[in-house]
């Protein structure tokens, strides 16, 4: 009981999300199969194959990765942020038993949950088109989107703490999101990056994830697993950390 | 206990307050900034009572209440809800506690069910055992039939009811209501007492703030008139009027005010001028309607005196923000 307290908070974003579970799930998988087509056959017939495979290939597990932080990054950004700041049903489950704890710990569960959801659109996608070698490293993947969404809803909980409006993300998108985008992995080999910039790209955490989704979906089993895995954990529970200390502040003072 | 001890355990109790109170706050003391917000608050509340905190904008009301709630921490002094130390056993003390907050914050996404549904899950509370009580709550709050509607095709005094019944959802023993009719008509007011003196009858402890007078005079058996974080005044509405101002008011108002108000100055006890109006409190208004009658350039009007005019006694004119 005590440690599901986190439930019912949860348990309300997930009733919220099932009356508009359409339009949510389209999005999910309308945004990264476009980038998919659109990239993989577009800007893939113009490329050789990339590490031995045709582009589109290649790209899969970049889209994977990109859409598990996008996923985890809106839902902890505009709708946490609406859910705390404008609709107040954060302070409305501060007046019951709940703690601040528990509304942090379900928002951060929900927004994993979620991205892991969009993980299995693509991971859907991936199948259908047959871009993968192996069913078995394949379904590695869902470990693979949990850990990433779990990391970016963190890091997400940890801004939205901090921002006074919703102009604020743009912070965030721009100078963390965006720059993981292009130097992460996602559309080519971080090797392919000069020397300086390849060391600060492999400390983003979007890296670490496209580290482990890229050879699942090639059919190779990812080096440096532990490495990455504890660097997404990292990235997630210092954002899960920061996100209570603020909101804390923020709501309790 | 004897009939002979009654009357030595009776000032036993008196002495160290009540053994049953609800929500007993000693000494409480809470500083922003530099500021004392609330400066060494004392309060002990009845069980089965309406109790009102009085007070401007600013006076530490609110803050109060979250103290009280075990939101946030006192600086100094204690809080005890229900038994339980604050906010050390907050989560457990909350179970039988209800809140009606000052700002809306019910579910938009949800129909009036899922909120009763979903605020009594915070509360352990199952779903079966919600849904055998969302029909009484929605009788109470005069939503029978509104069960299935969606929480934005409500009006402004259908969501202040519907939020009186989410209060009500974990059938607690005392409810903190925050300026629970602000913003609304007359009629949606008189409903929400309606309802608020239902609680009272079935038992409840009752703490609200308010800036309406004539809500606090209708529903509060106790009130405590809070400024700059203290109480300044408790008592019963009537305790209040009549330990505090004269009796009788005369509002006056018209071109020959200045005049009048040479005058007013002998007839009555106190006099105020607020913008073009010049308020006589008085024990003897017959003298100063006679006075008045002579005077054609003036208009009056004559009324026992209420809360407000304690109120602005004691807490001033000027406006706070």
């Amino acid at each position: 009981m005590i440690e599901f307290a986190w439930y019912p908070v949860w348990r309300r974003n997930f009733l919220v999300w099932k009356k508009l579970a359409g339009p949510s799930l389209l999005g999910n998988l309308a945004d990264p199969l476009l980038y998919m087509l659109g990239l993989g056959y577009g800007l893939g017939r113009l490329l050789p194959e990339v590490e031995g495979v045709p582009y589109l290939n290649f790209l899969a597990a970049g889209m994977l990765a990109y859409s598990v932080m996008n996923s985890a990054s809106f839902e902890t950004l505009y709708s946490a942020f609406s859910r705390m700041h404008v609709q107040k049903t954060w302070d409305a489950i501060l007046n019951t038993p709940l703690t601040l704890k528990d509304v942090v710990l379900g928002e951060l569960f929900w927004a994993t949950s979620k991205s892991l959801l969009s993980g299995v659109a693509i991971l859907l996608v991936i199948a259908a088109l047959g871009l993968y070698a192996d069913i078995r490293l394949l379904l590695a993947l869902l470990p693979v989107a949990l850990l990433t969404g779990f990391c970016f809803a963190g890091l997400g909980l940890a801004i939205n703490a901090v921002s006074p409006n919703y102009d604020f993300f743009m912070y965030y998108f721009t100078l963390a999101i965006t720059p993981m985008v292009l130097l992460g992995g996602v559309f080519y080999p971080p090797s392919a990056l000069p020397d300086w910039l390849g060391g600060i790209a492999a400390w983003l955490p979007l890296t670490h994830a496209v580290e482990l989704a890229r050879p699942l979906v090639l059919g190779r089993v990812p080096e440096d697993i532990a490495l990455h895995v504890l660097a997404l954990l990292a990235y997630g529970a210092v954002g899960y950390a920061a996100a209570l200390a603020l909101t804390r502040r923020r709501l309790l003072k | 206990m004897t009939d002979a001890n009654a009357p030595a355990a009776c000032a036993a109790l008196a002495a160290e307050g009540l053994s049953d109170a609800p929500l007993r706050l000693r000494n409480l003391c809470k500083r922003y900034g530099g500021a004392l917000v609330v400066d060494g608050i004392d309060l002990e509340l009845a069980p089965g009572r309406c109790h009102g905190l009085l007070g401007p904008n600013g006076a530490g009301k609110t803050t109060t209440l979250r103290l009280a709630l075990g939101l946030v921490g006192a600086d100094a002094g204690t809080v005890e809800l229900l038994g339980h130390p604050m906010p050390a056993a907050a989560a457990q003390a909350r179970r039988k506690v209800g809140v009606v907050p000052q700002v809306d914050s019910l579910d938009p996404d949800f129909t009036v069910r899922e909120n009763l549904l979903t605020y009594g899950r915070y509360f352990g509370l199952s779903g079966r055992e919600i849904d055998a009580r969302v029909p009484e709550l929605l009788e109470f709050a005069g939503l029978a039939g509104k069960a299935d509607a969606p929480v934005q095709t409500l009006s402004g005094g259908m969501k202040r009811r519907l939020t009186l019944a989410r209060a009500l959802v974990n059938d607690p023993d005392l409810i903190f209501l925050d300026e629970p009719t602000t913003g609304l008509d007359p009629q949606a007011r008189h409903l929400i007492w309606q309802g608020l003196r239902r609680l009272i009858a079935r038992g409840k402890t009752l703490l609200l703030t308010t800036h309406f007078m004539d809500e606090a005079e209708r529903l509060c058996d106790v009130i405590s008139v809070i400024d700059h974080g203290r109480v300044i005044a408790r008592g019963s509405p009537r305790e209040l009027i009549i330990g505090h101002i004269e009796p009788h008011v005369v509002e006056v108002f018209g071109d020959a005010l200045a005049e009048w108000k040479v005058c007013a100055a002998g007839l009555c006890r106190r006099c105020e001028q607020a913008g073009e109006t010049l308020f006589c409190y008085t024990d003897s208004p017959e003298r100063v309607v006679a006075a008045l009658e002579s005077r054609p350039g003036l208009r009056y009007l004559h009324r026992p005196a209420n809360l407000e005019d304690v109120f602005l006694k004691l807490t001033g004119r000027d406006l706070r923000d």
